[in-house]
């Protein structure tokens, strides 16, 4: 389990990290959410160890990051930010470089180092040099090596930027695979990986946590959440039919004959809708319920600090 | 192996994946050379002995060692692997050292290669090899100096042209703080026990005394202290801008 508890990290007057308290538990894959410069990075830098933290606790498996640093990074598995590697290494001297940190020795280093190279399918690049690899290879090179020891925790930061789309169903598809019985914490700002492979997640904005939930809550606090779209072949005047009922709120007109007619309290609508469709005879071709959108929250709950700047 | 030990290979090893090693070492031969034999008149002077060799190295070191330096830590924070270096279950201490020796094994395997020198000279003559032995160990130990401040140096900035400059520069303080110019520079008023404290402090001080054949404790152990404390030093800068 991590534990943080008010943690602060400050750059001189600037706190980028402001009195954040979270814990996660074993089992959770937890997406770490928040605009650019919202304090992500900085956040996983101290629950790694790389940075100390200017106030506060972060505590892995009892083991506090900043007293009994050996031991809480030994836990740990970590792909930084643009997945530096050192690039004259090939990629199998990397990741026996890697191993050898992370304890393992002779026949237990080669199978182990065999095993993760299978493992995120860096076969064909195995004698080449890092540096001469593609963004996707190289990003794979980084999940290899955060991945080498089997670890407890595994934080990863933005592990699918730049990548191509089947590279980050790949990535995701290995995410889901490795979660169990572990902890993994992803930073990104790609808000349908989080829908893809969380559990959790939390949005920060300021260094401070402004959501916290499993996605499906925090879609639910979307105000498309309920809301039934319709698509007409005709023109027609949908709003006239729907004053007066009490669930029903403001009709959105999206383009030319496509409406999103949300839904007032959160309470489902689409009963209501349809049965006025049938009765008033809609020319409908397209009726559908929105679960709600993950960037609709995200937009709402980061707008006022983004525009306090 | 401790991790000391496997930090130490890898950085080695990196150095002989590049042509960096090679380069630095073909030069410094040439260098070597070309200083002791048409500048420092090893044949003119119908001596044998090592000393024409020896006594141009403060000033070769000055460029060669922080082209080696330059990279040590300047290049972790610039591509980023700092962050991965320092978030595996190692001690800064055995970074900061283990990249240090395997600099420093290089120094020492580009001056292993002089041996031709050696063998010239033995061939030649009748030389005290003792004296020489010694002079090869004080080599390598004031290259040891050298390094470590390039370490710290390297570990002040991202940048590892600065990095090179800021070397050189501190690096010739050390090198022309025994020398007479800097000494007669001294107003008459300043005590001896100062200057001499002062001269004390400067590389070629130490490096003479050995280069000469004669192997005092103190020298070596003005090198040690001198290595550990610019070590010390950049453990602690680097702690300090490891996060900008």
């Amino acid at each position: 389990m991590i534990e943080i508890i008010q943690l602060t990290k400050k750059f001189e007057q600037f706190a980028a990290v402001d009195n954040l308290s979270f814990n996660v538990e074993e089992g959770e894959v937890l997406g770490f959410l928040g605009p650019n410069g919202a304090g992500k990075s900085t956040t996983m830098k101290v629950i790694t160890g790389f940075l100390s933290p200017s106030g506060g606790s972060v505590t892995v498996d009892g083991y506090d990051i900043t007293k009994n640093p050996i031991e809480a990074k030994a836990l740990i598995g970590y792909l930084p930010e643009g997945a530096p590697s050192y690039g004259d290494m090939t990629t199998i001297e990397f990741l026996n470089f890697i191993a050898e940190i992370r304890g393992f020795r002779g026949e237990q280093k080669t199978l182990r180092v065999q095993h993760v190279i299978k493992e995120v399918v860096l076969e064909s690049v195995a004698q080449q040099t890092i540096e001469t690899l593609s963004k996707g290879f190289k990003r794979r090179v980084g999940l290899a090596q955060a991945i080498m020891h089997d670890p407890k925790v595994l934080i990863l930061d933005e592990p699918t930027d730049g990548l191509d789309p089947n590279q980050k169903h790949h990535v995701r598809e290995l995410i889901k695979n490795l979660a169990k019985d572990k902890i993994v914490i992803i930073s990104t700002h790609i808000l349908e990986e989080v829908t893809a492979v969380c559990s959790r997640a939390i949005i920060i904005a300021d260094g401070k946590i402004v959501a916290d939930g499993t996605p499906s809550k925090l879609e639910s606090q979307s105000k498309y959440h309920h809301a039934v779209s319709v698509r007409l072949n005709q023109e027609y005047d949908l709003a006239a039919d729907l004053v007066g009922v009490p669930d029903i709120g403001a009709v959105e007109k999206e383009e030319v004959n496509s409406f999103v007619i949300l839904a007032n309290n959160a309470t489902p609508i689409f009963a209501q809708v349809s049965e006025i469709a049938q009765s008033k005879q809609w020319p409908v071709t397209e009726f559908h319920v929105n679960r709600g959108q993950l960037e609709d929250v995200f937009r709402a709950v980061t707008a006022q600090t983004q525009g306090g700047e | 192996m401790g991790n000391l030990g496997i930090i130490f290979r890898r950085e080695l090893s990196s150095y002989f994946a590049t042509p960096l090693a090679y380069i630095f070492i073909v030069i410094f031969l040439i260098t070597n050379g070309i200083f002791t034999f048409d500048m420092g008149g090893f044949y003119l002077r119908g001596q044998a002995d090592l000393l024409p060799f020896f006594s141009f190295h403060p000033w070769l070191y000055l460029f060669m060692v922080p082209a080696i330096a330059m990279t040590l830590w300047a290049d972790e924070r610039k591509t980023g692997t700092i962050e991965l270096l320092l978030t595996l279950p190692i001690k800064l201490s055995e970074a900061v050292i283990g990249k240090f020796l395997a600099a420093w094994i290089l120094m020492g395997i580009a001056l292993a290669l002089t041996f031709p020198i050696w063998i010239t000279v033995n061939y030649l003559g009748d030389p005290d090899n003792g004296v020489i032995v010694a002079g090869y160990l004080g080599s390598w130990f004031m290259a040891g100096g050298f390094l470590a401040i390039g370490s710290c140096m390297s570990a002040c900035t991202k940048n590892s042209v600065i990095a090179f400059i800021l070397t050189v520069a501190i690096c010739f303080t050390f090198v022309i703080m025994g020398s007479p110019i800097l000494l007669n520079a001294f107003p008459e008023w300043v005590p001896q026990f100062l200057v001499d404290a002062f001269t004390a402090l400067g590389f070629l001080t130490h490096f003479d005394s050995i280069s000469k054949g004669v192997l005092d404790i103190r020298d070596i152990l003005y090198f040690t202290v001198f290595i550990t404390a610019w070590l010390f030093a950049s453990a602690i800068v680097i702690e300090m801008k490891k996060a900008n």
